[in-house]
């Protein structure tokens, strides 16, 4: 007999929103807002939460019983080095961004490798929103809808060859529309990468949105990472390439200073940075911080990729 | 001019108190339920404010340190009355931004505090400028000049250089990545604790 052990989380038909509902969220919610009935709407319905940016529709698969971080937050509290180091230096800088044409190669040990166009890429696989946590090694975090597909409907794709161990994964490179890129406070372009099987873990996603729409540029338009039980710089933005590869590939902030920031950076909060406690982190709208769990929250999830690993050492 | 120069300390202070007012106009403002973003608080406003709170600490204390040198070198004596109040804003700077690191992120614990100093050097040398200010910004007041003495004074305030020094590297420590920012700020602190070095008769003659 099989038994499916469905995590908690895991949503069922009836907890959909029916579909009539669904495509007339926003009027309903206008329609809420105007009566006073929720009032925190108001605000970022009146600036049309990134109007400018196409909508995706997706079917939420996944939600999150705690409240979601302001459409302002998200977008203009931005760790993006490639456009400067301030966090709102992103959403100021990242206007320069020409995210059309756009194609991501992937290649490396897979036996299809191919250059696939942006727009082909969002229509893979059925889009799905998704409410995760963000961590942040800096010790905040947010609640963000994404909207994207798992990662592993790519990698099945382009058929992974059986000595492929690691995903490697690179951002955009160019001065003239990333003007960050011309400091040396990391090697560029940024790198990033996975074990093969934490890439194909279902969490995994490839996101193209967040609320409902594109992604803005300063989020890591127009396709990144999200890998929410490691810290956030994990989840690489602005990908031009993936590469299968047979050994652990280098990752920025791990060149940067390895003795801080490991291959694995899956979220501990009994490992501490060297200069500053895990064990907190401050939930941006919160004026105090909450304990920080151990994955961020999903180790019922992910926490047999690392069974029998010591993970202080692999931190 | 002549009541400029008479009111001199007192101004020194108004302007002096502007970084801090402005952070507390922000404040009032997003507790009166403005958007932190909005008021130029970030969509962070605990992690905004120490930062801002340490980055004026540490300019108080660096250009508190660039009297003496003015004095000697440029021979600006009309400075000298500056260096007491940009010391005491350097401290209240200081006293304000491990308050709340201490309140709001530390939620107020000593035994957190206590672990952070213990285990993080960054917060120990934070904790150890703050801590070698705190017997200055006290014997601030000429009466404490007079009951200590003016050269045992003098010797005791003497701890500023090493109170720069910590501040510096902290700041230092502070970024991730290679950010210059910080090191601009420990390069003139070098640079206005290495000229007391020289001989004041050779700078004199320059």
């Amino acid at each position: 007999m099989l038994i499916r052990n469905l995590p908690e989380s895991h949503l069922h038909e009836r907890d959909a929103t029916p579909e009539p509902l669904y495509r007339d969220r926003r009027a309903v919610l206008a329609g809420m807002i105007g009566a006073g009935l929720m009032p925190h709407l108001a605000q970022a319905a009146e600036e049309g939460e990134g109007s400018g940016l196409p909508r995706l529709p997706s079917r939420l698969t996944r939600r999150l019983d705690e409240d979601q971080t302001s459409y302002d937050s998200v977008t203009h509290y931005n760790n993006f080095y490639e456009f400067g180091t301030g966090k709102e230096d992103p959403a100021r800088n990242a206007g320069r961004l020409r995210t059309r044409p756009w194609t991501v190669r992937v290649e490396g040990l897979v036996s299809k490798p191919q250059t696939i166009d942006i727009d082909r890429l969002i229509r893979l696989a059925p889009l799905e929103e998704r409410v995760y946590r963000m961590r942040c090694v800096e010790g905040w975090s947010m609640v963000i809808p994404w909207v994207g597909f798992p990662l592993n409907a790519l990698l099945k794709m382009v058929e992974p060859l059986g000595k492929a161990k690691f995903v490697a994964f690179e951002t955009l490179k160019d001065q003239r529309q990333m003007p960050g890129q011309r400091s040396s406070v990391l090697q560029w372009p940024y790198v990033e990468g996975l074990r093969l099987d934490e890439a194909m873990h279902p969490l995994t996603l490839l996101a193209v949105g967040l609320y409902g729409r594109a992604l803005p540029n300063q989020n890591g338009a127009p396709i990144r990472l999200v890998v929410p039980w490691k810290y956030g710089f994990k989840s690489i933005k602005s990908i031009v390439r993936i590469r299968l590869v047979d050994r652990q590939p280098p990752t920025s902030w791990n060149i940067s200073a390895p003795q801080e920031y490991g291959f694995y950076s899956n979220v501990n909060p009994t490992v501490d940075h060297p200069r500053w406690s895990q064990a907190r982190e401050r939930r941006i709208g919160d004026w105090l911080p909450r304990a920080t769990l151990p994955y961020n929250g999903y180790g019922a999830e992910v926490s047999q990729l690392y069974r029998g690993m010591n993970l202080k050492r692999y931190f | 001019m002549g009541w400029l120069r008479a009111h001199r300390q007192g101004l020194a202070h108004i302007v002096m108190a502007l970084p801090v007012l402005v952070l507390a106009v922000r404040w009032v403002m997003m507790i009166m339920g403005s958007d932190p973003r909005a008021v130029g608080l970030s969509a962070e406003p605990i992690d905004y404010t120490i930062n801002y709170l340490g980055l004026w600490a540490i300019r108080f204390l660096i250009l508190s340190l660039a009297i003496t040198p003015l004095r000697t070198w440029a021979r600006w004596s009309w400075l000298a009355p500056l260096r007491r109040p940009l010391g005491l804003w350097a401290f209240a700077c200081a006293l304000l931004h491990l308050s709340v690191y201490f309140l709001l992120d530390q939620l107020g614990s000593f035994s957190l505090l206590w672990e952070s100093v213990a285990k993080h050097p960054f917060i120990l040398l934070g904790m150890a400028a703050f801590t070698l200010l705190l017997p200055l910004a006290l014997t601030s007041t000429r009466g404490a000049i007079r009951r200590i003495g003016a050269r045992r004074w003098q010797a005791l305030h003497r701890l500023v250089y090493l109170a720069a020094i910590f501040t510096a590297i902290h700041f230092i420590l502070r970024v991730k990545g290679f950010q210059p920012e910080p090191w601009i700020y420990a390069g003139v602190a070098a640079v206005l604790l290495l000229v007391r070095a020289l001989p004041t008769a050779w700078v004199r003659r320059a």
